[in-house]
């Protein structure tokens, strides 16, 4: 069920490009001053059209098909009591992810990047300043948001989006193969999952997505943290391919 | 694959042990052959991945004297109550059928490595082009005075999983009110570090519940032990006063036992003990040594591309027998150097891609019920030694969600390691 999810947002994305957007390290932190990341009014637009059918923000916001949003920064993922959230959404949270701006920008590109098997039906919104306006808007409504870049007046948040080539990879799934001999031993072959997830039969661009997500630490996991961040770009591509195959 | 399964049945057919060498013996011209030592956790993974990636390029023997393995893994928690005992053990059937190795049910008593030969319990012997030795640990005489291996039926190890893990269980079990459970610790190196601490805190768990005021003394030889604040922090919280430790410098590493009056001698004081497990200090698997692959350290050194035996390239020690650097003696790296292994025998018999070697390590631990908490690894072949690259471990004060997702893991985990050893389960 949660796998059709994501075969059917990938039916609907011709050649879906992976889009992860990583704040470069660092950067954010040092920079002080009063800029916001973007421009909150324009923010609101994109909020009213790309969010608002499923979520609401500012004072007396309810939930709706998505929890709502006011005090997103800052706030732990899957956190809104009485929220029904997705298993997926729910191990993240308790993973530790928590809304910030690195975190939100690359749900906000690309949902399954952060979070694979949510039930947020969205493909993202791949355009970065676009999505920096959102973020602002978002932030507006945040009472007490950390690590924002208050930069100087010109600047942006420094956000970029993996490299189309290595987003376009494809990889060789007899090395993948090997290489998923380390995996298995936590994943199953068979795709089944208890207390670890499947991952076979995945689209391999969102296999790509999660995998970088990992690597650039920032979804939470510290064991996948690990198994990432040693694969390189192409290992990484190898193991989507293989995974692709296996489990259909 | 189809000769494999006729030629299991064929051997299966013959009565065990004895009498079942000649039909290998006229095989092995045909296909080269390794030879695995053991089939635990190291020795199953290896034969699998042989026998399954060379898709019957390679004859694959394996020899294992038990018909069905018990994972000390989670035995700590067939001790706590979280676990049965017969969900600890796999049989090898998988491997025969599913996989194309050829089990066979006895002992290695002796290898002749210049005529690269294995000497069976049975009577004959095998030969082999390459010959994996994974025969877990052994124990060091008189590493605790007063024990032998004749006192485990009195002071169990349960260190090696199976009836001595039920033998401790039951004698917690009936131990009286208010009673006491003494634990040895290890001296390092010894198979699973956090592995005695994870079976205190079951104990505890088991005991808090049955007869709560009973008390756990550990007698400990090291100064310090995996995991150790967030073991200590846990105990606190969840067996205020139940546990006391106590570490070299109060006498921890001066003990001797009295199996016959079942006391515990510390630093000169004698202790009545209830129950009394005693852990000794380890060394490989006997076999290692009588093959003349261990050194001094009484463990098999290997160099850390490939597992290989530093004393013969045809041999390669995997698991906890082996000396390979810096990764903990665990399940999970026995089945992580096995496929390294796997990959560089294949590439050497068959041709087959080799590719560079990558191992890891995670461990987890469960303090008590829904408290999980884990540490792990990776690590990279170095000059001299296999060196971990980067590491992690789960945090003090972490909330009850997050360890409660750790321990579910850890479930995960278990069903997935036990498959890719033994082949998917089938019921
Ligand atoms: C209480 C406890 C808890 C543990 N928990 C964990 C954990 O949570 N995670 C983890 O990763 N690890 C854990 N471990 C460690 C893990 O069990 C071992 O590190 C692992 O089993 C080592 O694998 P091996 O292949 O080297 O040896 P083993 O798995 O012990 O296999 C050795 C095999 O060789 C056979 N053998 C021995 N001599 C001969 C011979 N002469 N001929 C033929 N066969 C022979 C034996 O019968 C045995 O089957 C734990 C250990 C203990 C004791
Ligand atoms: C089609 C409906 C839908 C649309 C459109 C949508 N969302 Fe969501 N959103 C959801 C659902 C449902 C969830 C809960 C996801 C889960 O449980 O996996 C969610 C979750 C979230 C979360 C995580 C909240 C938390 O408490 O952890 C954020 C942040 C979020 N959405 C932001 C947005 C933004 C910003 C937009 C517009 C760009 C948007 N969403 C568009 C349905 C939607
Ligand atoms: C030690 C056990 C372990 C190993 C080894 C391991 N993983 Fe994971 N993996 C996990 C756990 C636990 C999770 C859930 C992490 C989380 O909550 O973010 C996970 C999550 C994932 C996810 C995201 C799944 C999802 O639904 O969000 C992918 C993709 C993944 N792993 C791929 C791999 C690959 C590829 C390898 C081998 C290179 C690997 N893993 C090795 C334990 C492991």
């Amino acid at each position: 069920m949660n796998r059709s999810f994501r075969r059917a947002r990938h039916m609907g994305v011709a050649a879906a490009a992976i889009i992860l957007a990583v704040a470069t390290q660092g950067r954010s932190d040092q920079q002080q001053g009063a800029a916001p990341i973007g421009d909150a009014e324009a923010g609101a637009a994109v909020f009213a059209e790309d969010c608002a059918a499923c979520h609401q923000i500012g004072k007396g916001a309810t939930d709706q098909v998505g929890p709502q949003l006011t005090g997103i920064f800052d706030r732990p993922a899957g956190a809104i009591e009485g929220f029904d959230y997705s298993p997926a959404l729910q191990r993240m949270g308790a993973d530790g992810l928590i809304w910030r701006l690195k975190t939100l920008d690359a749900f906000l590109a690309n949902p399954v990047a952060m979070v694979s098997d949510t039930a947020m039906i969205f493909d993202g919104i791949a355009d970065s300043p676009r999505r920096q306006d959102l973020l602002a808007f978002l932030r507006a409504h945040s009472a007490q948001p950390g690590d924002i870049p208050e930069s100087a007046p010109t600047a942006k948040a420094i956000l970029f989006e993996l490299p189309p080539e290595t987003a376009a990879l494809v990889g060789d799934p007899e090395y993948g193969q090997y290489l998923a001999q380390e995996c298995a031993t936590c994943h199953q072959g068979d795709g089944s999952a208890e207390g670890i997830p499947a991952i076979t039969g995945w689209p391999a661009p969102d296999f790509m997505a999660a995998m970088h997500a990992y690597k650039a630490k920032l979804r939470p996991h510290p064991v996948m943290q690990m198994m990432a961040g040693r694969l390189d770009d192409e290992q990484i591509a190898a193991l989507a391919a293989y995974y692709e195959q296996i489990g259909e | 694959m189809s000769w494999n399964r006729r030629h299991f049945l064929a051997m299966t057919g013959m009565a065990t042990g004895t009498a079942l060498l000649p039909a290998p013996m006229v095989m092995a011209q045909a296909r080269p052959r390794v030879v695995v030592i053991g089939g635990g956790t190291g020795g199953a993974t290896v034969a699998r991945y042989l026998a399954k990636d060379s898709e019957g390029a390679l004859d694959v023997l394996l020899i294992e004297p038990t018909r069905r393995y018990y994972t000390c893994y989670f035995s700590n928690l067939y001790l706590g109550g979280f676990w049965d005992y017969d969900a600890l053990g796999h049989g090898y059937a998988n491997l025969a059928s599913d996989n194309g190795v050829n089990v066979v049910h006895d002992w290695a008593i002796g290898v002749d490595r210049d005529a690269r030969t294995v000497r069976l319990g049975g009577g004959g012997s095998v030969g082999y082009e390459r010959l994996v030795v994974a025969p877990g640990i052994d124990f060091v005489e008189g590493s605790v005075p007063g024990w032998d291996v004749s006192s485990q039926h009195i002071m169990p190890h349960a260190y090696k999983a199976g009836s001595q893990t039920q033998l401790l269980k039951a004698q917690i079990e009936a131990m009286p009110e208010g009673g006491t459970f003494a634990m040895v610790a290890p001296p390092n190196p010894y198979r699973c570090p956090p592995g005695p601490y994870e079976r205190v805190s079951m104990v505890a768990h088991l005991l808090k519940q049955s007869n709560p005021t009973a008390k756990i003394l550990i007698v400990d030889p090291k100064e310090s032990f995996s995991k150790q604040a967030l073991f200590e922090e846990g105990w606190q919280k969840h067996y205020s006063g139940m546990i006391t430790r106590i570490g070299p410098d109060f006498g921890g590493n001066n003990v001797e036992v009295r199996p016959q009056t079942m006391e515990i001698v510390i630093d000169g004081e004698a202790e009545k003990a209830d129950v009394c497990n005693v852990i000794p200090a380890q060394k490989a698997g006997l076999i290692a040594a009588d093959a003349g692959l261990t050194d001094d350290t009484g463990w098999a050194p290997v160099t850390p591309q490939d597992m290989r035996s530093r004393l013969d390239r045809n041999v390669f020690v995997l698991g906890d027998s082996s000396a390979q650097g810096d990764m903990p003696k665990s399940g999970f790296s026995a089945n992580s150097q096995a496929k390294v292994a796997a990959n560089v025998i294949r590439a050497d018999l068959t041709g087959s891609r080799a590719f560079p070697a990558r191992y890891s390590n995670t461990c987890w631990s469960l303090i008590a019920d829904g408290d999980g908490v884990k540490v792990g690894a990776s690590y990279e072949p170095s000059e001299d030694k296999i060196s971990s690259v980067e590491s992690f471990v789960s945090k003090t004060g972490e909330d009850t969600d997050l360890r409660r997702q750790t321990y579910e893991e850890s479930i995960g985990w278990y069903k997935g390691i036990t498959a890719d050893v033994f082949g998917a389960p089938t019921a």
